[in-house]
């Protein structure tokens, strides 16, 4: 590894030492990602400490934040709201996260189909997923309207009930999880490079054996997607609790209640409410803190969980 | 750039066997039959939305719906634009947009550079701390930051003492890198041969010549995918510039659209025709870039 090294003295050969070579490629490299570094500092780690100090105050963004100790979870725990956030946002991600995965896998193995036009699915399917979530929430107001939607216009015209979607609090986090369904597209992109990734002789020599799509399906490509299937997991897991702009959207913006029966309140929605339309920043940080640990946790737990039925070879 | 082609079949061909109706069946007319279905169900949303934006007020809102417009209103398009002030939205979406562009293709080159083409001490261990970045849930710091940048002075920038109600809050974040744009660049770089950077060191460059001279030149591709991922995320951010923006004159099309909504009495079809207009250019850009948008999310997913 004799290297020229520029930055070295001219006229005068030293033995090249390690301990040189490293400290200059130290200092170029810190150099280089020193943005990403001050961010993550300054944007990343500095804001989450300020979080768990703001949510110990009582803090309305104007004057200086009073020390409270641990009132703001005590006053969590006791708000109807909080709770009704809560569930709402655990509802909403435990029924989206699943059906999306399922989803995706669909489009992929569809996409997977040697068919000539498969490039027209693809685009079909994955454009949705990049266009504007605000745009796609604005569609569906319009297009689940119980009027003049073009939904239940078909399900009446099928004899099928049609549910008043934005205003039956049993139905807007249904609307919401239907919405969220056109996002698909990405994972099953993902879902389709995996697909692509299995080596067509563990189909072939299933086929020798004997075995039907559905059986090569459940024994080959299944196992084989889980890594994909845990990574789907784990970012929907993230996003679902963090959902809001289509709530936000659908409920004209929550000026006097987030949906029906507060029935599209979540978690984001909570946060965003308290601390920037009733300024209580201090109680809003307490909710950011749960929201954190409970990102955590759920992830810790699907982690967890896939150790049984990930197959990791996958990887390699 | 053979390597971005993702129209190209990557699996390997089936040798041919016997011919078998049952097999024509479940190879090619049901995944036919599913594919047409999910693709119906994916286009129908916005068939809707450009039927409600061309039909007439009266007809938008009769029950039952027409499948087809009886009369197509074009001139809807142009009354929406008057009525909502789209071209002010749309140039604040235009700065915005602009802005983040430029910052995320600067900052995360350089930051990929220093996560790949250079080898110090603990590189890997700082790269895995920031690829665990990805799954934090961005909205936990949000009252933290929002509360840091209304400290921040911003000298009068758009009228404003603080960052706050400036553009600052969404453009200069994009400037200090995005985990999951340095890991597609990372990827990238990755994959060039040392040797052309050997080459260019006992040439005497340092490592930022390097990198300006043999290194992002031959990283196009990806500072493409970086660009228009950061652009679509960009014009389509909506909370962000909810939180920051107080001025209806700021307003990107995001927040000018729902806002517009909420305080003026807005008719479905215009709404419609500006959805259509906000849609439109992201459809564009992805017709354009296709293939761009799929190997940057087929790279992301490599890491599942």
């Amino acid at each position: 590894m004799s290297r020229v090294i520029a930055a070295a003295p001219r006229n005068r050969p030293r033995r090249p030492r390690m301990g040189a070579l490293e400290r200059r490629n130290l200092r170029w490299g810190l150099l280089f990602i020193s943005p990403w570094l001050f961010g993550f500092l300054a944007l990343g780690v500095f804001p989450i400490l300020y979080t768990f100090y703001l949510s110990l105050t009582r803090y309305s963004g104007l004057r200086d934040p009073i020390f409270l100790g641990l009132g703001n979870y005590e006053r969590m725990a006791a708000d109807p709201q909080f709770w009704k956030a809560t569930y709402n946002t655990l509802y909403y991600t435990l029924l989206a996260v699943p059906i999306g995965v399922v989803v995706a896998m669909g489009l992929a193995l569809v996409m997977n189909q040697k068919l000539r036009e498969v490039a027209v699915y693809r685009a079909i399917f994955y454009l949705p997923s990049i266009l504007p979530v605000f745009a796609i929430a604005f569609i569906f107001v319009v297009f689940l309207n119980p009027g003049y939607g073009l939904v239940n216009h078909a399900l009446t015209s099928l004899g099928l009930r049609s549910p008043n979607w934005l205003g039956d609090p049993a139905y807007t986090k249904l609307a919401l999880v239907m919405m969220a369904q056109l996002g698909a597209g990405q994972f099953a992109l993902i879902f389709l490079a995996g697909l692509k990734g299995i080596p067509i002789e563990l189909y072939e020599s299933a086929s020798i054996d004997g075995a039907g799509a559905i059986r090569k399906f459940v024994s080959i490509t299944l196992p084989l997607m889980t890594p994909v299937i845990l990574y789907d997991l784990i970012i929907g897991l993230s996003l679902g609790l963090q959902i809001f702009t289509p709530a936000y959207i659908l409920t004209g913006g929550g000026e006097r209640a987030a949906g029906p029966d507060n029935s599209l309140l979540t978690f984001v929605f909570f946060i965003y409410r308290q601390a920037f339309q009733f300024g209580q920043m201090g109680y809003a940080a307490a909710v950011s803190v749960v929201l954190f640990i409970t990102s955590v946790i759920l992830a810790a737990v699907v982690f967890r969980w896939a150790r049984g039925w990930v197959y990791y070879e996958a990887v390699r | 750039m053979t390597e971005l082609d993702a129209t190209r079949p990557i699996a390997r061909p089936v040798t041919r066997r016997r011919v078998r109706w049952s097999r024509v069946l479940t190879g090619s007319i049901l995944p036919r039959i599913v594919a047409i279905i999910f693709a119906f169900l994916f286009i129908v949303p916005f068939y809707w939305m450009l039927i409600s934006a061309v039909k007439s007020p009266q007809e938008g809102t009769r029950v039952p719906p027409t499948l087809i417009p009886e009369t197509w209103v074009w001139q809807n398009f142009p009354e929406a634009v008057s009525f909502i002030p789209f071209f002010l939205f749309a140039l604040n979406s235009l700065v915005i947009t602009l802005g983040i562009t430029i910052g995320s293709v600067l900052s995360n080159t350089l930051i990929a550079y220093g996560f790949s083409r250079i080898e110090w001490p603990g590189r890997d261990k700082v790269f895995y701390v920031c690829l665990a970045t990805i799954f934090l849930p961005y909205p936990v710091i949000l009252v933290a930051l929002f509360d840091i940048f209304g400290k921040l002075p911003a000298f009068g920038i758009q009228g404003s003492n603080s960052w706050v109600n400036t553009f600052l809050p969404l453009i200069v974040p994009a400037f200090l890198g995005n985990p999951f744009y340095i890991f597609l660049m990372r990827q990238f770089m990755l994959s060039i041969p040392h040797e052309l950077s050997d080459a260019a060191r006992v040439d005497g460059a340092n490592e930022f010549q390097t990198f300006w001279k043999v290194i992002l030149p031959l990283t196009k591709p990806a500072v493409t995918v970086v660009a228009i991922f950061a652009a679509v995320a960009a014009w389509n951010e909506f909370l962000l510039p909810l939180l920051y923006l107080h001025e209806q004159s700021k307003y990107p099309l995001a927040v000018g659209l729902a806002f517009f909504t909420s305080e003026h009495d807005v008719s479905y079809n215009l709404l419609m025709a500006a959805a259509t207009l906000v849609v439109l250019p992201v459809v564009a850009v992805f017709l354009l870039a296709q293939r761009f948008f799929i190997e940057g999310v087929t790279v992301g997913g490599v890491k599942g």
